[in-house]
């Protein structure tokens, strides 16, 4: 159009000035690891979930969770969270509940019937798994959402392994355990229980199977020889656990019962010993309570129940119904020394050892052409093979941190190693993004909420029996919770960089698809960096 | 007036509880900057420096009047960075009608659109007046005065930079003491802009007595729609003055631009409050209050006082004084937050 000079311009004519060209650095949408997906050893994508759980799509929340861990009602329970340990929201209020939010979708799963779908069509190829603990249920599931038949050999009379045979129900309540491994089951996963498997090779000749997954566990435990006159009963922490499952409870353990040890399972055993109607329980320990290799929160609510922590001292000897305790000094480097001092503990009924677990290398494991040990345990490369072609293992079977959640990131990870072998294809790790470090995010976002206090059972309810200590939460506080999530690394939709470009250089997409940048107009100042409030926006030289 | 709608004060949207958009909140409790058919009053292939907060200000106040009025607003434009950058020969960012006359002039140019507007009996036209500090606290300030005590029917908006920017940082009424501009350079006894100069237009706008006058910042965003659409709800004279930092007068990182004004928030310095008839009705309390230093520390206009010394901290508390006094008048820091 003409004009007069200086007397009208046609509307929004700047267009033509690209001043994409001032540019020397772009911004870029990246997606980067939220610490605490980085350092589930489930692998689970908790970020993803929690995005779907704060929209109030429970559903979809569930199966996110359910393309790592089979078992979220169970996990959102008795993992130790080491996900909230590393959660960047400690570092604006209080961490994220995120197992309390887990709990939350397990348990309306069971409630609603929820099942997964399978994946890919059916091979005709069948794995052999070795026991249904976390690490053989999570295998045998991932197994067959990829379309292969499982079948698990297990020794005992109900399935679960440790989860049944060690986790107090106080903590895991039976019928959810049951819920979820009937799911499995439901899936097509055969399980032959009272089969304890004496020779591998007869008993993968028996089912066909293609590929082992080994994951029967470390049943025995660790011992410490003291000298004793015999005045105290000794019994192991591992077998009182599974009695106590066997018998529910009906065990008569003694007035005063010590426990030996500082592990979760000497936790474990020692609440375990209150609900058996011990009147006194003391944890005995070599180093201190910071040493512990227990969970700080449980120490907290065995101390909350009345539990006496005797740390710094080691059993002597047992005797005149008593134990003999020597004094230990911590050395710089965390070793424990005796010191020559010793005190008597007296009257004492029962001595509980926990002091670890070991796995039985006398077992079928022996005969297993191939198959190495290395320490106490099956030696596995990083990608769970054993020596033995075709055979995996995993769980608390080989050397690594004994836990739940880990054993079921193994059986993910072994499950997808055989699932590459039986197709004749190479598994490959998919890359792990940068992580999103604090440092990276805008958190003045983010107004302040305290995390939502689990409703705790009062501590009386608590100690007369296996009733399970922490509550629910109610939908809305699981809302509330999930919404608490700040979505390192992840964009979240606020629409922050859009309204904060001064260009107008961003176009929103729409509803679930994002944004884009016209880098036509773009001048690089980075604002929309600053102001991301997840840091979902990189900066990137431009190559000129 | 709190800084976040009330909608979002129910306990389920701690996460972006302040951000421009939300997907957990509906559509109306969003800013009007979230909305994928906003108007871009001020669109892009302008010619601001990177990060310029004046470029977003304008943005985000001419976008919630228009959404305000149904897209009725004709604007006036003092001289300054927003008119230079904006409307080069031969194009313009802007999109809506636009007039530009002289430095001095933009409130008794709008006075006159608002008179023809009312004479062709368009009164669902509206008009507001804009322009830097240095248009409206020194050269426009004669003009605006006569606009207010007539209570013409303009809303006129000021965005702040606190000084003459685009002719190369020159020192304004608006500047702050201490600042180090072209003018008042950070050399001899008195470094920097002196103290016990300078004027707040606020407080002065006030004064005549006008229907209503508001702070805002870039940094709050939903305060600040929420204030250009009150005042589109009055019929006479208006004035809303909004702090924008600029990163090259400043001396602060253009990636900064939001997170200074934010911190100039948070430090007292520069409070937001609105007022009707000469009275305060309301302030925007601060959320996690800080000292003065963390906001002068971002930028290189106030890097001489960083050198330490006995001097310089006097000077850090005087500013430190002048925050104080604004958290007390306008009752900054309560309880509740």
């Amino acid at each position: 159009m003409e004009h007069p000079f200086a007397i009208t311009l046609d509307v929004g004519s700047s267009l033509a000035n690209r001043t994409g060209s001032w540019r020397t650095s772009r911004p870029v949408y990246v997606k980067h690891l939220p610490p605490c997906n980085d350092t589930c050893p489930a692998g689970e994508n908790i970020q993803a979930w929690l995005f779907r759980a704060e929209e109030g799509n429970y559903h979809l929340a569930w199966q996110e969770i359910m393309k790592n861990n089979p078992l979220p009602a169970i996990m959102g329970r008795a993992c130790y969270h080491t996900c909230e340990s590393v959660c960047n929201r400690a570092r604006v209020d209080e961490t994220v509940g995120i197992h309390a939010v887990e709990r939350f979708l397990g348990d309306m799963a069971i409630a609603n019937g929820w099942t997964v779908t399978i994946d890919k069509p059916v091979s005709g190829k069948k794995v052999l798994v070795v026991g249904s603990g976390p690490a053989g249920l999570s295998a045998a599931y991932h197994l067959t959402r990829l379309g292969h038949k499982a079948i698990i050999h297990e020794a005992a009379a109900q399935t679960g392994g440790l989860m049944r045979y060690g986790i107090p129900t106080y903590r895991l309540p039976r019928r959810v355990l049951d819920a979820e491994i009937a799911r499995i089951e439901a899936m097509g996963v055969e399980v032959r229980l009272n089969r304890r498997v004496e020779d591998l090779g007869a008993a993968m000749a028996e089912e066909g199977a293609d590929a082992v997954f080994l994951a029967s566990g470390a049943q025995n435990t660790r011992l410490v020889d003291f000298p004793t006159d015999g005045s105290v009963q000794v019994r192991d922490a591992i077998s009182l656990l599974r009695e106590i499952e066997d018998k529910r409870a009906q065990l008569d353990i003694g007035k005063r019962v010590a426990v030996y040890g500082g592990g979760n399972v000497a936790i474990d055993a020692a609440r375990s010993a209150i609900r058996l109607g011990a009147k006194e329980v003391i944890i005995v320990y070599r180093r201190t309570r910071a040493t512990m290799p227990a969970h700080d929160f449980e120490v907290v609510e065995a101390l909350e129940e009345g539990i006496e922590l005797r740390v710094l001292r080691t059993i002597e000897r047992i005797e005149n119904g008593g134990l003999v305790l020597e004094e230990r000094v911590l050395t710089d480097t965390n070793r424990s020394n005796p010191t020559g001092r010793f005190e008597y503990l007296e009257k004492v009924d029962t001595v509980v050892m926990a002091l670890g677990q070991l796995v039985d290398n006398n077992s079928f494991l022996k005969g297993v052409p191939g198959l190495e040990f290395v320490g106490d345990g099956v030696k596995v490369d990083n990608l769970l093979r054993s020596g033995r072609e075709g055979v995996w293992a995993g769980g608390d079977l080989i050397p690594a941190e004994r836990n739940l959640t880990l054993a079921v990131g193994h059986g993910k990870l072994a499950a997808r190693q055989i699932d590459a072998y039986l197709r004749g294809e190479t598994y490959v790790h998919p890359p792990r993004g940068k992580i999103a470090k604090f440092e990276k995010l805008n958190s003045w976002y983010y107004a302040d909420a305290p995390k939502t206090i689990q409703p705790a059972l009062s501590l009386i309810r608590r100690q007369s029996g296996f009733e399970e200590v922490l509550g629910n939460l109610d939908e809305s506080n699981a809302l509330y919770e999930a919404r608490r999530c700040m979505s390192c690394g992840n964009c979240f939709e606020c629409d922050n960089c859009y309204g904060a470009c001064p260009d107008n250089a961003i176009i929103k997409v729409g509803p679930g698809q994002g944004f884009e940048f016209k880098y036509d107009y773009c001048k690089g100042c980075g604002l929309c960096v600053t102001e991301c409030p997840c840091g979902a926006i990189d900066m990137v030289p431009e190559t000129i | 007036m709190e800084e976040m709608p009330r909608e979002q004060q129910v306990k389920f949207y701690q996460k972006g509880t302040y951000t421009v958009g939300n997907r957990l909140v509906n559509a109306k409790s969003r800013a009007v900057q979230s909305s994928i058919t906003r108007n871009n009053s001020l669109t892009s292939g302008h010619r601001a420096c990177q990060g310029c907060g004046e470029a977003l200000g304008a943005r985000y106040a001419i976008d919630a009047a228009m959404r305000a009025c149904n897209n009725r607003v004709m604007a006036v434009n003092a001289t300054g960075c927003l008119e230079v950058f904006t409307t080069p020969y031969p194009e313009t960012s802007w999109q809506i009608p636009w007039l530009h006359s002289l430095f001095g002039n933009a409130a008794a140019v709008a006075t006159g659109v608002a008179a023809a507007t009312r004479v062709k009996g368009k009164p669902e036209i509206r008009i507001i007046a804009q322009g830097g500090d240095g248009g409206t606290t020194d050269i426009g300030f004669g003009c605006l005065s006569g606009m207010f005590e007539r209570n013409d029917d303009v809303l006129y908006i000021c965005y702040d930079n606190e000084g003459y920017m685009n002719t190369g940082v020159q020192r304004s009424s608006a500047t702050p003491p201490t600042a180090r501009t072209a003018t008042t350079p950070a050399v001899g006894k008195e470094p920097g802009n002196v103290f016990g100069t300078g004027k707040n237009l606020p407080r002065i706008a006030m004064a005549h007595g006008i229907p209503y006058v508001a702070t805002a910042s870039v940094a709050a965003l939903h305060d600040l729609e929420a204030k250009v659409t009150k005042a589109m709800s009055f019929r006479g004279a208006r004035y809303i003055h909004i702090q924008v930092p600029c990163p090259l007068g400043w001396g602060s990182s253009p990636a900064s631009t939001i997170n200074v004004a934010r911190l100039s928030v948070k430090c007292g310095l520069f409070p937001l409050f609105e007022a009707e008839r000469g009275e305060v009705t309301s302030s925007v309390p601060i959320r996690n209050p800080i000292p003065v230093i963390d906001f002068l520390r971002t930028q290189r206009r106030f890097a001489h006082l960083m050198k330490g010394g006995e001097e310089n901290e006097r000077k850090i508390a005087k500013l430190q004084a002048i925050a104080d006094e604004n958290i007390r008048r306008y009752n900054l820091v309560r309880k509740e937050v």
